[in-house]
């Protein structure tokens, strides 16, 4: 009894730092501008004041920004989703010639942090006429070092698949492309919905890329977009960033609790482990 | 159309495969095909935004380039003399050193700490999972800006700590206090991931394991040093590869919390790189760099893999 005392007691204090900066968030975006430094600090706003919610919207395009992050996170994770589980379920199960020497090419993509060719595809992208467009940020992660991991995680997934369902299914008379879409992704749904879930944090996580890459307010992304909401100064107008940072945060975090099981599990059980 | 036969017998039993589209496409040679068209996205994208920029940032590092001119010249080692003098590079390698260190032990002791908590047999531990895990979800960058805010002199960590009696620092203009700051930032933004990762693995070892070390007369420390640690050694190894290499990529964090401040005490790498190479257009000593971060990166994660053999019980 005492002991699970002390367990709860303990979960609770360790709990604080990850819960606490949310509810800070909100609570202060709601704040008036001259409460949100107020000492001893408030809890609880004392009153709402939406205004910062408003300035979010007028002093920059926020709801086309917001489009963008969503959607090219959401394209980013489809073709993600596409180019690694045809390459993983071909490096598990087909046996073509060359295979292995390929796959250690790819593997390649797993040692570079983007950062170290972050100026050579500037230059490219530069030359190909895309600086200031969507472009670097979508085609790069699908196709490039980014996906990988996923490429990776699908190959292991598949190699533990039994595949006698699949060989059945030939024996049937169905063709490898047919036999991958119809048999084996259905049943690689929780290796898919890990790589969805990882692919879709990181393009909506991007910032050296974005910075790097685009210009005009209306392309940007939301993390981007977040630190520009500055005074005069250069100083952080604290209430507007909170209140933008809470418009960015609240939703994601709401279908996480709602889909955390799926989430957190299907995360845990694939070839991450 | 041919008959599909299963890879398998195609191999063996190629000559009893019926045929009608001519000799040359066997079932065997389509299903090489097949397997080269599903690599071949990944793969051209391997080469086009992989393999090629790594020679072409290697290249770029020879050379001096100057965008305002326009001139782009073959200077061959000169960058890398500039590394091996530029006196800000220390300083620079050290806040890496710190940042990593710091970050990969905290992380990977908290992370296993949560998991073993977690693991009991206790009633809504999948709350308490969830809300460990939450900050993961939450944007890099509204994170970041929100502890930018708690920070700050009179900010609400200061506010906390002055309920108790505690004037704090100011974390984000002190060298020390900055560090400290952007690695426990980090900590919490990603502790959870490791968690999760350590907590399925943790599950998996049998519950009979333990009740024969009980029986034995082993402690909880015993039983944590010698079943726990060796039988989830695959994933620590996995783990702390990723939590490496990801805390050498760290830019967010620093950009919005410290800007590389106080001094260039918070000034890792990554951060440098992106100062010379976009902010001062340096693309030939940015490039520079870019190979030495990359060099890192790859013995780092060679090593790694290397101790393998020493640390890892069993490969999973």
């Amino acid at each position: 009894m005492r002991r699970k005392t002390v367990l709860y007691g303990l979960l609770c204090v360790l709990c604080v730092p990850f819960v606490f900066p949310t509810w800070w968030m909100v609570t202060s975006s709601l704040k008036p501008v001259g409460q949100i430094f107020a000492s001893p600090p408030s809890l609880f706003p004392s009153g709402i004041d939406a205004g910062a919610y408003r300035q979010v919207f007028t002093l920059q395009p926020f709801a086309r920004q917001y489009v963008n992050s969503l959607y090219i996170a959401a394209v980013v994770t489809i073709g993600t989703m596409a180019v690694s589980s045809l390459a993983g379920y071909a490096f598990a199960r087909i046996r073509f010639r060359g295979a292995n020497a390929l796959f250690f090419v790819i593997l390649v993509g797993l040692l570079i942090p983007s950062e170290v060719t972050i100026v050579p595809l500037f230059q490219m992208f530069h030359r190909w006429g895309l600086i200031n467009t969507h472009w670097p940020l979508i085609l790069v992660p699908i196709f490039g070092a980014p996906s990988v991991l996923a490429t990776f995680i699908m190959r292991q997934f598949f190699l533990v698949l039994p595949k006698e369902l699949e060989e059945a299914a030939q024996v049937d008379g169905l063709g490898r492309l047919a036999t991958f879409w119809r048999i084996a992704l259905p049943l690689a749904r929780p290796a898919l919905g890990a790589v969805a879930i990882f692919t879709f944090l990181q393009s909506w996580n991007l910032y050296l890329e974005p910075i790097v890459y685009l210009s005009s307010p209306e392309r940007f992304t939301l993390p981007q977009a977040l630190t520009q909401y500055v005074d005069a100064y250069g100083g952080p107008m604290w209430n507007v960033q909170l209140a933008a940072a809470s418009l960015t945060a609240v939703p994601v975090i709401i279908v996480f609790v709602i889909a955390q099981r799926q989430f957190i599990e299907g995360l845990a059980h694939t070839g991450l482990k | 159309m041919t008959v599909r036969t299963p890879a398998r017998t195609a191999v063996t039993g190629r000559t009893s495969a019926p045929r009608k589209a001519g000799r040359f496409w066997t079932a065997r040679r389509r299903d090489h095909l097949v397997g080269y068209l599903f690599v071949a996205p990944q793969l051209i994208g391997s080469v086009i935004f992989v393999l090629v920029p790594l020679g072409m940032v290697v290249w770029y590092s020879l050379n001096e380039w100057n965008v305002l001119a326009g001139t782009f010249d073959f200077v061959g080692a000169d960058n890398y003399r500039r590394l091996a003098e530029d006196p800000k590079l220390p300083s620079v390698l050290t806040a890496s050193a710190l940042f990593s260190a710091g970050l990969v032990a905290v992380n990977l002791t908290l992370a296993l700490l949560l998991a073993v908590l977690l693991n009991q047999r206790l009633r809504g531990t999948a709350v308490f999972r969830t809300l460990f895990f939450s900050p993961v979800v939450v944007s890099l960058v509204a994170w970041t800006i929100v502890w930018g805010f708690l920070l700050q002199k009179n900010g609400g960590i200061n506010g906390l700590l002055s309920v108790v009696g505690v004037t704090g620092p100011n974390w984000l203009r002190t060298g020390g206090g900055a560090m400290f700051s952007v690695i426990m930032v980090q900590v919490f933004k990603n502790v959870g991931l490791n968690m999760v990762l350590f907590l399925a693995a943790l599950q998996d070892v049998p519950a009979s394991v333990y009740e024969a070390a009980r029986i034995d007369g082993a402690g909880a420390w015993r039983r944590f040093r010698s079943i726990t640690v060796p039988l989830i050694s695959p994933t620590l190894l996995l783990t702390s590869i990723i939590t490496v290499v990801g805390s050498l990529q760290v830019f967010a964090q620093i950009a919005v919390l410290t800007q590389g401040g106080p001094g260039t005490s918070t000034t890792v790498l990554v951060y440098y790189l992106y100062q010379q190479a976009f902010q001062f257009h340096q693309f030939g000593y940015g490039s520079a760099l870019a190979v030495l971060l990359f060099a890192i990166v790859l013995v780092l994660t060679l090593l790694q893999w290397r101790l393998r053999r020493r640390w890892v019980f069993h490969e999973a």
